[in-house]
């Protein structure tokens, strides 16, 4: 689904911050992305949700070259990749359940379409009775879920996830894991940035290693 | 999915949707922007502002055009044939000569002879009331009225007139004319220029002013752009949010400087032939717009909202752009 051939990135005139990175992320498959702080989880992630282009090396996302994607089909193609963000990126002036439906009315749906699925994905993640309520007034856990009941909404074939556990309590911890593996059942490739040892240890799955700017892969 | 979901998750539906509809009615969705901010208040302050001035000034540079048009008319209009004095010169005959020569043109719709009162009344302010003209050798006039859509050959008139009547000379006021054509089209051509650099400026600081509104909402355009909203639809949405601004604050300038001129034109209405009035009169006319001018001051309203909805554009589409740039470095 997601290929790295001999990948490198470098920021300007810096040094490789990744040096021939080479993995596949099949479908329905579920994977950590761990390392040191500042190895390049984010980098990666950010090569993978398309919102970088490696320096060298090939990138094919759902069966195209990266390099040949044009700006317009990036939304597209952005459309089946979920992402939830570190800093969670909502709209302050949006209420949770506008936060979440936000990829769903960017595309001209119409509200009646699809109102039943944010509320049922909201009351799955927890929020059921948050979804008035603007971000502002969340804690970073809830808005962390929110975030994820975002990524999720349009179903997409891949969620990526950066550092998803970093502002929650271990019991939510385990609660969005579960999520992420129930999402992973349900068919959608799953990828999770983070150092937390004590989740990956919770699941025996794929593990890719940064390690001196290379990616080790764990299977 | 979602069901299959929450059949795992065991979540109770119908409580959500109970909830749901409790908070949620129908149709009330937030916008997609925010709706005021500070610096969309400002934004509006600056636009209204801006077009205010920019409407005074159109409105301005119509007037003294107007007038100016007026001056150049009325003084076109007319001609005189002035008839000096001599030692037994018969200046009654002379003038009925030159009255009923000047009627034989093609192009004089009409000429009088300014009689003895009148040209008194002329001559009153320098030589005081109660004055005999006949006891002065003072010049008489025919004054002779023009069609300005044929007007008659002047010189053929003054070589006739000098002819015709000894004593006599025929004045087209051609030099005054000439000058006041030069004046007229000078005051043009000045009030032009400032109402083009009150537009420049009225520009630049629409431009800058939405920039400066814009420059709060580049986490709105990022989250839009990584959420997959087409950078049409991000364009759309700033574009129809800062028209509407643009609108709703050039709507109030123009309507206050219209506003201005609708109470100066009463103002003069109501005080017609007191000096100050007479005053303003003779520099601007009547202080009526008149359509055309209420169309220009709608037409620079349109232009100032098209202006800031299409900057807004503009500076998503270079955002864009740099976010672009930066996913392809």
């Amino acid at each position: 689904m997601i290929r790295f051939e001999n990948v490198g990135l470098r920021y300007g005139i810096g040094p490789e911050i990744l040096r021939d990175v080479s993995f596949h992320i099949p479908e329905r498959s579920f994977q950590f992305l761990t390392g040191p702080s500042g190895a390049g989880k984010t980098s990666l992630l950010r090569l993978l949700f398309l919102s970088l282009k490696p320096t060298r090396g090939n990138i094919s996302v759902f069966g195209r070259d990266r390099s040949t994607i044009s700006r317009s089909d990036l939304p597209l193609l952005r459309r089946k990749i979920g992402v939830v963000f570190q800093d969670f990126r909502l709209l302050d002036h949006l209420t949770t359940f506008e936060n979440v439906a936000l990829p769903l009315r960017v595309r001209g749906r119409e509200e009646a379409s699809y109102k039943a699925d944010v509320r049922d994905l909201l009351d799955w993640v927890g929020l059921g009775d948050r979804m008035h309520v603007y971000p502002p007034v969340l804690s970073g856990g809830e808005k962390q879920r929110v975030s994820i009941a975002r990524a999720l909404i349009e179903q997409p074939s891949v969620l990526l996830a950066d550092e998803p556990t970093g502002n929650v309590d271990p019991p939510l911890a385990r609660r969005l894991l579960k999520l992420f593996i129930e999402l992973n059942k349900l068919g959608t490739a799953v990828v999770i940035a983070t150092h937390d040892l004590s989740l990956m240890e919770q699941v025996d799955s794929r593990r890719m290693v940064i390690h001196d700017n290379r990616v080790e892969i764990y299977d | 999915m979602i069901e299959e979901l929450l059949r795992r998750a065991g979540a109770d539906r119908e409580k959500a949707a109970k909830s749901f509809r409790r908070i949620m009615p129908d149709g009330k969705a937030n916008p997609i922007l925010p709706s005021t901010t500070v610096s969309s208040r400002a934004l509006t302050l600056v636009v209204a502002i801006m077009t205010f001035l920019a409407c005074l000034t159109l409105g301005s540079v119509i007037l003294v055009n107007r007038t100016a048009e007026t001056w150049q008319t009325q003084i076109a209009r007319e001609a005189t044939i002035q008839i000096r004095p001599a030692e037994g010169f018969d200046m009654d005959a002379a003038l009925e000569k030159a009255r009923q020569l000047a009627d034989t043109f093609d192009g004089i719709t009409s000429a009088s002879i300014v009689d003895r009162a009148a040209t008194a009344r002329l001559l009153e302010p320098w030589l005081g009331s109660g004055l005999d003209i006949d006891s002065l050798p003072v010049p008489r006039l025919v004054v002779v009225t023009i069609d300005p859509n044929s007007p008659p050959d002047f010189e053929a008139i003054a070589a006739t007139v000098a002819r015709e009547i000894p004593n006599a000379s025929f004045d087209s006021h051609r030099t005054w004319v000439d000058r006041l054509i030069t004046m007229a089209r000078t005051t043009a051509l000045f009030g032009t220029g400032i109402f083009i650099l009150v537009l420049a400026a009225t520009v630049l600081t629409v431009v800058f002013a939405t920039r400066g509104a814009m420059a709060g909402a580049g986490h709105v355009i990022e989250v839009l752009h990584f959420v997959g909203a087409k950078q049409s639809f991000i364009s759309r949405q700033f574009r129809h949010r800062f028209f509407l601004i643009g609108l709703w604050g050039a709507t109030a300038g123009g309507l206050l400087a219209s506003l201005l001129f609708l109470a100066l034109r009463f103002w003069g209405d109501a005080n017609m032939a007191a000096p100050e009035a007479d005053q303003a009169a003779a520099l601007f006319g009547q202080f009526s717009l008149g359509l055309s001018g209420y169309s220009a001051t709608l037409l620079v309203i349109l232009a100032i909202a098209t202006l800031t909805g299409l900057t807004s554009q503009l500076t998503v589409t270079a955002f864009l752009q740099d976010l672009h740039d930066g996913e392809t470095k």
